[in-house]
């Protein structure tokens, strides 16, 4: 469904001009239905391959490869088509959810935005819609939500909004960048809970990206390591775990912190 | 409503605080005020005496500044004491004129500071560069200087507007006040371009705006919705600052294109050392710059939510 071919991704910056290898051509490819996890450890280039698939990627930025959609390439194509293939085929969950919506628009405009002037969905639609996506991800006050701003919810109430609205378009493909990671402990495995049921019943595609070993094993069908820009090792959850082939995922199998030290 | 309230309270008690100033402030000039009614003249005692009974000027200080206060309150600022005219109707006669050249000035300012920082913003090249260059030399120009620039090449060379004079009729006055308007908002419409273009420049980096592109929400929406109305909160403060000022520099304009308004009163007022008159008009600014950033929060609470709702989750 999704190839990623030979991915490279450089950074000039433009005041000194110093050009830094972010991504050093990666290749992966995703099945319908597949969850994927994109695990290591900070700056190993994991958002910036998410990115690269949205075309969101910072300025200055040269991208080598190819990003295949159904056979579509994501990096050839331009203006409305690459806004249409972002509204309808792609949704990216970032990590922040706080710095995702508006901060002076009600969160019931966010849905509707996506839903209406991205989907050309009708208002009245996208109205109804709105509260049946926020019960859908375990939010009983939909109205009440839906009139909030996004300084009046919590961080896991938010980042229930951000996945209603990602799952809104049924897209092919999920792209989540540590989408749990800012929230506090409690509700991180709630929400990691709705978007892996959510993935599951409308069976759409996932990239997971996470530097938490546990976390994405638990949600995903097979594991990408990354390091450097590079990835490193590729496998199910249970080969990585059982198995490491690559030194540094050895060693980030150790890193995990235990509960039972003499288990490991 | 709270907010609103809280801030009404505030400033009443900015009002008060500065009426007391602006009272007290014409104490502090050397010589008494008795001693200009009679313009160097040498009279006896008596007549002085008389003068103080007249002008109460015996009573204390407090006392004084109550009666001017409340009377002020009523539209009633006494009498000039040199033209023995009421000062609320000198007032009367120039506020309109300057009222209609701060605001003519304050449209500019808003409307053109706004636009071209919002264009400046949002793409790059010549007219970016030109914006930029244009509002360091709009900011470093005096005012007094652009007044005298715009009247020698529109007012003389091409000869398209007036450079004296009011006007009459709501026609008249744009025509009349045109030149001197321009020359009041530059140096504000300078500063306004500027911040919105970098205001306008920050938002279109941040979160929110990169999330709306990647949703695939049109460019048309993420460039009016997302980035300039979030970057207009900055701008919205300036603005309001830089009004309040307008009213204060109107004073100069007034006097390079001899418009008959507060600011002439004003100098004359300071020469003649006409205490009733400078008094009213101190008050009447005070009270301008209160209430247009009282105008300026309120509307800053309208825009942004996160200062109407409280930062309660």
């Amino acid at each position: 469904m999704l190839t990623i071919d030979n991915l490279e991704l450089s950074i000039t910056d433009p005041d000194t001009g110093r050009v830094s290898e972010i991504l050093r051509g990666n290749s992966l490819t995703l099945a319908a239905g597949e969850a994927l996890g994109l695990v290591g450890e900070s700056g190993s280039g994991k958002s910036m391959t998410l990115q690269c698939v949205l075309g969101i990627e910072p300025p200055g930025s040269s991208v080598g490869g190819r990003i295949e959609l159904e056979g579509r390439d994501l990096r050839a194509l331009r203006g409305e088509e690459l806004r249409r293939t972002r509204a309808e085929d792609l949704a990216l969950i970032a990590q922040n959810p706080h710095s995702v919506l508006n901060p002076v628009l009600p969160v019931g405009k966010y849905l509707m935005e996506g839903m209406s002037e991205a989907r050309s969905m009708p208002k009245a639609r996208a109205r109804l819609r709105s509260s049946e996506l926020l019960r859908s991800v375990g939010i009983e006050e939909s109205e009440r939500v839906l009139r909030s701003y996004p300084h009046q919810l919590s961080g896991g109430m938010l980042q229930r909004v951000v996945i209603a609205g990602a799952i809104s378009a049924q897209p092919k493909l999920l792209l989540a960048d540590e989408p749990t990671t800012a929230l506090d402990v409690t509700t991180q495995a709630e929400v990691a809970a709705i978007l892996d049921e959510k993935r599951r019943e409308a069976e759409m595609s996932m990239i997971f990206v996470s530097h938490d070993l546990d976390l994405a094993a638990a949600v995903c069908d097979r594991l990408a390591v990354m390091r450097y820009g590079e990835l490193v090792e590729i496998g199910t959850p249970e080969e990585i775990r059982d198995a490491p082939q690559h030194e540094y995922t050895r060693e980030l199998m150790n890193a995990r912190p235990k509960l039972h030290p003499e288990e490991a | 409503m709270r907010y609103v309230i809280s801030r009404l309270w505030s400033l009443c008690l900015v009002f008060v605080v500065s009426s007391f100033v602006v009272f007290s402030g014409m104490y502090l000039v050397p010589g008494s005020p008795e001693n200009f009614l009679v313009q160097g003249r040498t009279v006896s005692p008596e007549v002085l005496a008389s003068i103080r009974v007249q002008y109460s000027l015996d009573d204390p200080f407090l006392t004084r500044y109550w009666n001017w206060l409340t009377s002020a309150v009523q539209g009633d600022f006494g009498r000039s004491l040199t033209t023995r005219q009421d000062v609320s109707n000198l007032l009367a006669a120039r506020l309109p004129t300057t009222l209609f050249l701060t605001l003519y000035a304050g449209v500019l300012v808003v409307v053109f500071g706004i636009g071209l920082g919002v264009i400046a913003g949002t793409r790059e090249g010549v007219f970016e560069k030109i914006v930029v260059f244009g509002s360091n030399l709009g900011f470093a120009v005096p005012t007094f200087f652009a007044a005298l620039l715009l009247m020698a090449v529109f007012g003389g060379a091409l000869g398209w507007f007036p450079v004296t004079g009011s006007g009459s009729g709501f026609g008249g006055r744009l025509f009349h006040l045109t030149l001197p308007a321009v020359a009041l908002s530059l140096p504000s419409l300078a500063v306004v371009a500027r911040i919105t273009r970098t205001s306008v420049r920050e938002e279109s980096g941040s979160d929110h705006v990169l999330m709306a592109v990647a949703r695939g929400v049109p460019r048309r929406l993420v460039l009016w919705r997302h980035t300039v109305r979030n970057s207009l909160l900055p701008v919205t403060t300036v603005i309001g600052t830089h009004l309040a000022a307008l009213l204060a520099s109107a004073f100069v304009i007034e006097y390079a294109f001899t418009l008959d308004g507060i600011g002439a009163l004003l100098v004359d007022a300071v020469h003649r050392q006409d205490f009733a008159v400078v008094q009213a008009i101190a008050l009447i600014l005070v009270v301008a710059f209160g209430l247009i950033n009282l105008a300026v929060d309120l509307l800053y609470a309208v825009i942004d939510p996160r200062i109407r709702l409280g930062k309660a989750a």
